[in-house]
């Protein structure tokens, strides 16, 4: 034999779905003779890149995880006392290994369908019933992106709340963390909004003041009393939003019972690593009567057919994918696995564990303030939870942290003269001895630290103590035995569908493989402990990676920079295009702000841009799904003078590389515009055609689509920009950690590069995948979409095409005739295809009533097949209703999906048999995924809005 | 099919216009619009005495998974709002010409109104 010199494991072909027989097969069934010559006739040749990406080839699992490891070493993980909204934590083992190490929870999608998706959404309306509970307000979102933007969501929603005024201000408390300040600053900027930063004690509610915001505590630790603000604010008519921390309100009257009209924050330290930046969970909360003016997703309690209670997303329609250009939020994904986990920890120690904890970090706060009193510091707050703001001699302030940092302690700067010590859940008396000695500067101590136990008074004031309960609900009490937790966590990964189980072929958001190589560096320490502004030579492991992934994405996409901050795909429209308009500043053009946008937009585009304060011009689509390129020139001459520039999804949105898209990006060029492109297609682009070259000037880039960060049933996401070398310079800044360009057009998130514990993912997909397999990825990602396309037809009519009659890497087929011929809709379609095990496609996006495919690279033809002939088998039901064998409105699509206890049941009066209704397919029999409710009546949980967990008598029934 | 009253008159936004003794005009939306639109949930409607600007929207419709404007077809003020949309939405979705009416407004002037379609050409808009 011979042997073999290079392993020959590849993980491409791990990656990949079809074997190699497989694809020849496939490509043959489509009538080409390789899967080159399919990939000629789908991409337009003017736009392909005729060279390999200059990318390393493919290593393996073994090898790049090596690599990961020695990144991973070049990280120091020092004690951080920094603060700012993140804060040490244990991630209870049970979580971290059924929830975050587990794809039955990371892999599966936003719970666009209720019915396979009861799990997560219960462990959500946890987390609602949780931030509600403890913010003290009625209704609360299901989560959104980071502190910081949510603070600028509340910002905008009052803006909408309160009556429009001419030139609107909006005051800021200088005591905010500086990377809340500076989101704020650079959103209100886009929509006009003038921002004034002062003491909140000093606040003046000036006629044009729509709102405020307050940190509580405070960023230096300060708890002060805002109920005289908020009596002020309300008299003027304005409102007033608090940032605040789960923990510390645990021990504080929450925000909602002194006056506070939306509260935010982060849930990072329930259970959640701080991994350099995040994903972490943002909370959302407000009073019930601004319910509808609420961004992000909200979880409700509706019932299904039979009238069980069962979840579903609520008031949708507030949402920028129904309200485009009117809605009053670009965000489309919340954090959802960061908010299960978050909520898990809440169940997991309940509202007596959770004081306890709070208890112990503010007792260990007394005593660092008793021991540095008595060492003769100052303190400069006499009330505070876990955060010491503490004076120092300016001579003797760089020797205190030299002092720490050589105890492996980071402590922050807050001025020449003042230091902020921050403690957590993590720290033992140990670390409180280390920091005394610290300040002590290894002087001998005057007094034993373990006799310092504080029998002293708490620092909280006697007014703003929590007296009000939270946390009653049974779910928070039931589960606190370990067995108790693994069970329920379980129990709620078995209501759900995810990759373990079954394709999930959801056109446009791409739902290929999350390989476990990928994912082990997030567990890693080295990697999730950071603080996300411990200071940078700590950290070289990951700005080596940084470096690297800029690199490779911007090769990828053919531009010049890469900015990683935006944390999901609708943030890296929002600074795409924010860098575009500080672009045009920049030359004297300010004024041009029209944003041109094709109405197969989704409708995230129209939303972003009114945030970057954009008017939408909207361009028609010809009969083929195309930009209507008659109409776009038209618009593009009669906007010129104002023309900001267009954005266009690559391959439309509609599935179909347009061959138009070099001249629609010259005749926006032409006018003066810029070409933003919408990188939400880009896994058909990858290694065949790149948006730097074709004519485009920045795109985002979704890295949970395209390079493989799980969806996590609904977030985290990540979303960087790639831009020409013209914008470069714009790229954002942050203000704690240098990034960005020199004239930055601001900062958008509130850690410098976003998600940062998420991108070694990314990082690690593009060195085992290499140029050559990524290449190799979208070919046989647009392979698979063909294929399904052509077994379906004769079955279903497939809705656009390119002219060579193939498509991109996603179908669109149209349900739409079955309405007139058997009473049967596209959601009846959809819920069927539940009973076949599979999750369905994309409904009614973009056009109502189709359904969108994509099947991914990773599905393999058996997959593919199995789902083409469940597709198949559902066109045969409906023939029978066409045919008049079975009724209309009264057959196994109408009464989809199929419960257990609705096919066992003993009254059974359907007219079809249990059998066909339960085991439509072979493999259904071989593996069953079962919907927990029946169809979920969604109307009725809109009129009867609940958001928090219901009373446990609604389950009895 | 839709119902479509023929002592109505209709925009081609889809509301209807019943017209009072008083010159008090009655406004909703058509069986056609509830029926493409589906279950109501919740609507957002002028107060009493609030102007109104014929073709301008004076409030929205919200479904489960749409939202739409609902447009005055004349100019002139609201004299009353049907507070019982508020418990009830459904009602737009069970009796969209009783039950279901939404404002009632006094018009500025009868001109605006002439403009509206009969029965006959709204059927012909709709095309059933």
């Amino acid at each position: 034999m011979k042997v073999a010199l290079p392993h020959p494991e590849r993980f491409t072909s791990r990656h990949i779905g079809p074997r190699p027989q497989d694809i020849q097969d496939m490509v043959e069934t489509l009538g080409y003779a390789s899967l080159d010559a399919l990939i000629d006739a789908v991409v337009p040749e003017e736009i392909r890149l005729r060279r390999p990406l200059a990318l390393p080839k493919g290593k393996s699992e073994r090898e790049v995880l090596r690599s990961l490891r020695a990144l991973a070493g070049q990280n120091e993980v020092f004690r951080s006392y920094l603060g700012m909204g993140y804060h040490g934590t244990f991630t209870p083992q049970v979580i971290q290994r059924n929830i975050l190490e587990n794809p039955g929870w990371y892999t599966a999608y936003t719970p666009y369908q209720p019915e396979i998706s009861q799990g997560r959404l219960e462990a959500l309306l946890n987390y609602q019933t949780m931030v509600s509970d403890l913010t003290g307000l009625e209704i609360a979102n299901a989560s959104l992106l980071d502190e910081s933007t949510a603070a600028s969501e509340a910002m905008w929603m009052t803006e909408v709340i309160v009556a429009k005024r001419p030139a609107p201000a909006y005051l800021v408390d200088q005591a905010c963390h500086p990377q809340t300040i500076a989101v704020v600053r650079t959103r209100a900027r886009a929509r006009g909004i003038a921002i004034r930063i002062g003491p909140a004690d000093r606040f003046e509610f000036t006629p044009d003041v729509i709102g405020a915001l307050v940190q509580y505590p405070a960023t230096d630790g300060l708890i002060a009393d805002y109920r005289e603000l908020c009596r002020r604010a309300h008299e003027a008519g304005a409102l007033v939003t608090a940032a605040t921390d789960l923990l510390a309100l645990t021990l504080l009257t929450p925000p909602g019972e002194w006056g506070a009209d939306i509260v935010v924050g982060s849930s990072q330290r329930f259970g959640v690593p701080m991994g350099y930046g995040g994903p972490h969970a943002a909370f959302f909360a407000t009073r019930e009567h601004h319910k509808r003016y609420m961004p992000g997703r909200i979880i409700g309690v509706s019932r299904d057919v039979t009238g069980r209670p069962a979840l579903r997303m609520a008031l949708q329609t507030r949402e920028q994918h129904i309200r485009r250009d009117k809605a009053t939020s670009n965000i489309c994904t919340s954090q959802v696995l960061l908010a299960v986990m978050a909520s898990m920890y809440a169940v997991y120690h309940g509202p007596d564990g959770l004081r306890r904890i709070a208890e112990r970090v503010h007792g260990f706060t007394l005593l660092l303030s008793t021991a540095l009193r008595r060492l003769g510091y100052h303190l400069v707050h006499d009330h505070f939870f876990d955060t010491l703001c503490i004076e120092v001699e300016r001579w003797a302030l760089p020797g205190i942290v030299d002092a720490a940092r050589a105890r492996r302690i980071n402590l922050r700067a807050l001025s020449p003269a003042h230091l902020c010590v921050a403690l957590d859940e993590a720290v033992t008396l140990n670390d409180v001895a280390d920091l005394i000695a610290v300040f002590a500067l290894d002087e001998a101590l005057p007094f034993m630290v373990d006799q310092l136990a504080p029998d002293v008074e708490p620092a909280i004031p006697e007014t703003l103590r929590r007296t009000s309960a939270y946390l009653t609900h049974p779910v928070f009490h039931l589960h606190h035995s370990e067995t108790e937790m693994l069970r329920y966590i379980r129990r709620l990964e078995g209501r759900d569908l995810s990759l373990t189980e079954a394709m999930i072929p959801l056109g446009s958001c791409t739902m290929k493989l999350n390989a476990t190589t990928e994912m082990m560096p997030v567990s890693w320490r080295e990697f999730n402990r950071l603080h996300p502004f411990a200071p940078r030579d700590q950290t070289a492991g990951y700005l080596r990676l940084f470096q690297q992934l800029r690199f490779q994405l911007a090769e990828i996409t053919g531009f010049a920079a890469v900015s990683l901050q935006p944390n999901a795909g609708s943030q890296g429209e929002l600074t795409g295009l924010l860098v575009i308009r500080a672009y045009h500043e920049s030359r004297g053009e300010g004024h041009r702000k029209q944003c041109l946008i094709p109405l197969s937009a989704h409708g995230t585009n129209p939303a972003s841009a009114v945030m970057a304060g954009f008017d939408v011009v909207t361009v028609k689509s010809d009969a083929r799904g195309n930009i209507d390129v008659k109409d776009l020139r038209a618009k593009a001459a009669a906007h010129a003078a104002e023309l900001a520039g267009i954005m266009v999804t690559y391959p439309s949105t509609h599935g179909v590389f347009e061959p138009s898209i070099k001249e629609i990006c010259r005749i926006v060029h032409d006018a003066g515009g810029q070409v933003y492109l919408d990188g939400a297609n880009l896994n058909a682009q990858v290694g065949l055609c790149r948006p730097g070259d074709y004519g485009a000037d920045v795109c985002h880039l979704n890295l949970h689509k395209t390079f493989c960060i799980p969806h996590g049933g609904g977030g985290p996401g990540m979303g960087p920009i790639a831009v020409a070398a013209h914008l470069a310079p714009f790229l954002p800044d942050h203000p704690v950690v240098h990034v960005g360009g020199p004239q930055a057009c601001g900062t958008v998130a509130a850690a410098p590069w976003g998600s940062a514990a998420i991108l070694p993912i990314s990082w690690a997909y593009i060195a085992l995948m290499g140029w050559d397999g990524l290449t190799e990825a979208t070919k046989v990602a647009i392979l698979n979409a063909n294929y399904i396309a052509q077994r379906l037809k004769g079955h279903y009519e497939l809705l656009y095409s390119g002219d060579t009659g193939l498509v991109a890497h996603e179908c669109i087929i149209d349900t739409r005739p079955f309405k007139q011929s058997a009473g049967v809709e596209v959601e009846d379609i959809a819920k069927r295809i539940i009973d076949y095990g599979f999750h369905p496609p994309t409904v009614s996006f973009p056009v109502p009533g189709t359904l969108m495919i994509e099947p991914t690279e990773s599905e393999s033809k058996e997959e593919l097949d199995r789902f083409c002939d469940a597709l198949i088998g559902i066109r045969d039901e409906i023939r029978e209703i066409e045919a008049g064998v079975a009724a209309r409105g009264d057959n196994l699509l109408s009464h989809a999906p199929h419960t257990l206890e609705q096919v066992i049941a003993d009254d059974w009066s359907r007219p079809y048999p249990r059998e066909r209704a339960a085991f439509p397919s072979l493999s259904t029999r071989l593996h069953k995924v079962w919907p927990t409710v029946g169809r979920i009546d969604s109307a009725y949980g809109d009129r009867n809005l609940m958001c928090t967990c219901p009373p446990v008598e609604s389950y009895a029934s | 099919m839709s119902s479509i009253p023929t002592d109505l008159r209709y925009t081609k936004d889809h509301e209807y216009v019943r017209a009072g003794a008083d010159g008090i005009v009655t406004v909703g939306i058509t069986d056609f619009a509830q029926g493409e639109l589906g279950d109501v949930v919740f609507l957002n409607l002028p107060k009493a005495g609030d102007a109104v600007t014929a073709h301008q929207p004076f409030g929205t419709i919200e479904a489960v998974k749409a939202v739409s404007e609902l447009f005055s077809p004349a100019s002139g003020s609201v004299v009353e709002v049907n507070g019982a949309l508020e418990g009830d939405p459904a009602a737009v979705n069970r009796d969209p010409y009783g039950e279901g009416w939404m404002v009632r407004l006094r018009p500025a002037s009868t001109g605006e109104l002439n403009d509206l379609l009969d029965a006959a050409a709204y059927q012909t808009l709709i095309g059933e």
